[in-house]
């Protein structure tokens, strides 16, 4: 076990301190890659938020639509061929909701901001 | 004979005072963008009676991407477009060895604007916005009449040989999608024949690769992913989901509607369009964006600066999404 604090207080704090101090110095170019910096930093950040739970419920959904167990690269691999020969299909229950889960468990990581999964969370809030 | 230029600057002023007459210095010269193998550069040609505006696209090392067409292609493309009534920079110079800056064109800088969020918020664009889905569908109308004629050999397209390039791609790539999987069986399973008399398409017609003024689309950008395919592709690109930038309701590049698309491009001469056949190229676009963003990752790796491509590579989950909302709403 590793000590305190945990690496997402570290990158978040180290997001906040370049943003704040360094980025207001930085013009052209290298404010720009700067940016792309800080939004890489706040996206490593979100996945050491999220990413545990996430994944743990991605496992158990696999577990449960393919029946067996194996690491998440595995199963996902099992699970491409599956849908690429045809046998698991729209039709096939639980895959369309488990592929919703966990793409919407990407984009809550890679980019919140963007618009379809923004309105996708309205729709579904909505309902 | 400029041979012997000792710097790029020299280089290029020597070059700018052989084909812009009048001119005898270079200034203002400014690295705009520059990726793996290409690179664009801004400049004024100045002399006692002139100031101009130029761009220099050029391979320092002449190495094309794969997949890519070369500059002396796109340089090429830019002329018969513009001969043609599409909107497109005048093409002044096409580099040769002598010249001592590798390979690729000349052509006159035109202003306007191509980041497409200020494109989408500023309100100087806000007048013309409007008519933009139907400007669009103008241009793509004229770009698909141009004579093979009077274009150079170009790759052939079609759904089906290009998702068997985009699964190759994703192969490589290695990690398991599930969702890409589902997409490129719903693409597959719906292909359409293969176009019988192919023709110019741009390929990357875009807001991104637009130049745009206040009066609406000056040029056409970005030639490099040409071929001789499904005109179908081209107006099906434009409404990807991806380049809408935050527009989601303005399904047109966050401009406008595909009805405006549609009028345009018919009421210019282009074939009929059903929003079946576009919905089809819409989803093969978001397939086609998100393989690209693999790409990224691999060519990260001969990349001095490779951080912009690793956060491009985190993009292909946005194309998921669009993906679901479209074969799994």
């Amino acid at each position: 076990m590793q000590d305190h604090p945990h690496p997402e207080l570290l990158v978040a704090a180290t997001a906040d301190f370049l943003k704040r101090e360094i980025l207001p110095l930085t013009e052209g170019a290298r404010s720009f890659h700067l940016r792309v910096a800080l939004k890489a930093l706040e996206l490593v950040t979100r996945q050491l938020k999220l990413a545990n739970r996430s994944d743990a419920a991605e496992m158990q959904r696999l577990e449960m639509l393919l029946g067996r167990q194996g690491s998440l690269e595995d199963l996902n691999g099992v699970l491409c061929d599956l849908i690429a020969c045809g046998d698991f299909t729209l039709a096939t229950p639980g895959l369309k909701d488990h592929l919703w889960a966990t793409t919407m468990a990407k984009l809550a990581v890679d980019q919140p901001n963007y618009a379809s999964y923004r309105r996708t969370l309205e729709d579904e809030a909505r309902r | 004979m400029i041979a012997h230029a000792r710097t790029f600057d020299e280089a290029l002023r020597n070059c700018a005072c052989r084909i812009i007459p009048g001119t005898d210095r270079a200034i203002d010269i400014r690295l705009l963008t520059s990726g793996a193998s290409l690179e664009t550069w801004s400049f004024r040609a100045k002399g006692l009676d002139i100031d101009r505006p130029v761009i220099m696209r050029r391979q320092p090392e002449n190495v094309a991407e794969p997949g890519r067409l070369g500059l002396d292609m796109e340089a090429r493309l830019m002329r018969a477009a513009g001969a043609a009534g599409v909107p497109s920079p005048k093409v002044l110079y096409v580099l040769g060895p002598d010249d001592g800056l590798g390979s690729g064109f000349i052509m006159d800088r035109v202003a306007g604007e191509t980041i497409p969020r200020k494109i989408l918020r500023e309100e100087g664009f806000a007048a013309v916005r409007p008519a933009l889905a139907r400007q669009a569908g103008e241009i793509l109308a004229r770009i698909h009449a141009i004579p093979h004629s009077a274009l150079p050999v170009l790759p052939l397209s079609s759904a089906r040989r290009d998702l068997g390039e985009l699964q190759e791609i994703y192969r490589r790539d290695g990690r398991p999608r599930p969702v890409f999987e589902l997409a490129f069986r719903w693409l597959r399973d719906r292909a359409p024949m293969d176009p019988v008399k192919p023709c110019l398409v741009h390929g990357d017609f875009r807001n991104g690769n637009l130049i745009i003024g206040p009066d609406g689309i000056r040029a056409v950008l970005d030639w490099e992913l040409a071929s001789l395919g499904d005109p179908m592709r081209d107006l099906g690109w434009i409404c990807t989901p991806s380049w809408r930038f935050g527009e989601l309701d303005k399904p047109v590049a966050g401009f406008g509607t595909r009805e405006d698309l549609i009028a345009g491009y018919e009421t210019a001469g282009g074939r009929h369009v059903t929003l079946e056949a576009l919905a089809y190229w819409e989803v093969f676009g978001s397939l086609r964006w998100g393989v690209y963003c693999l790409k990224m990752l691999a060519r990260s790796a001969t990349s001095a600066n490779p951080l912009e491509r690793l956060m491009i590579a985190r993009r292909a989950s946005e194309t998921e999404i669009d993906l679901l909302r479209f074969i799994a709403p």
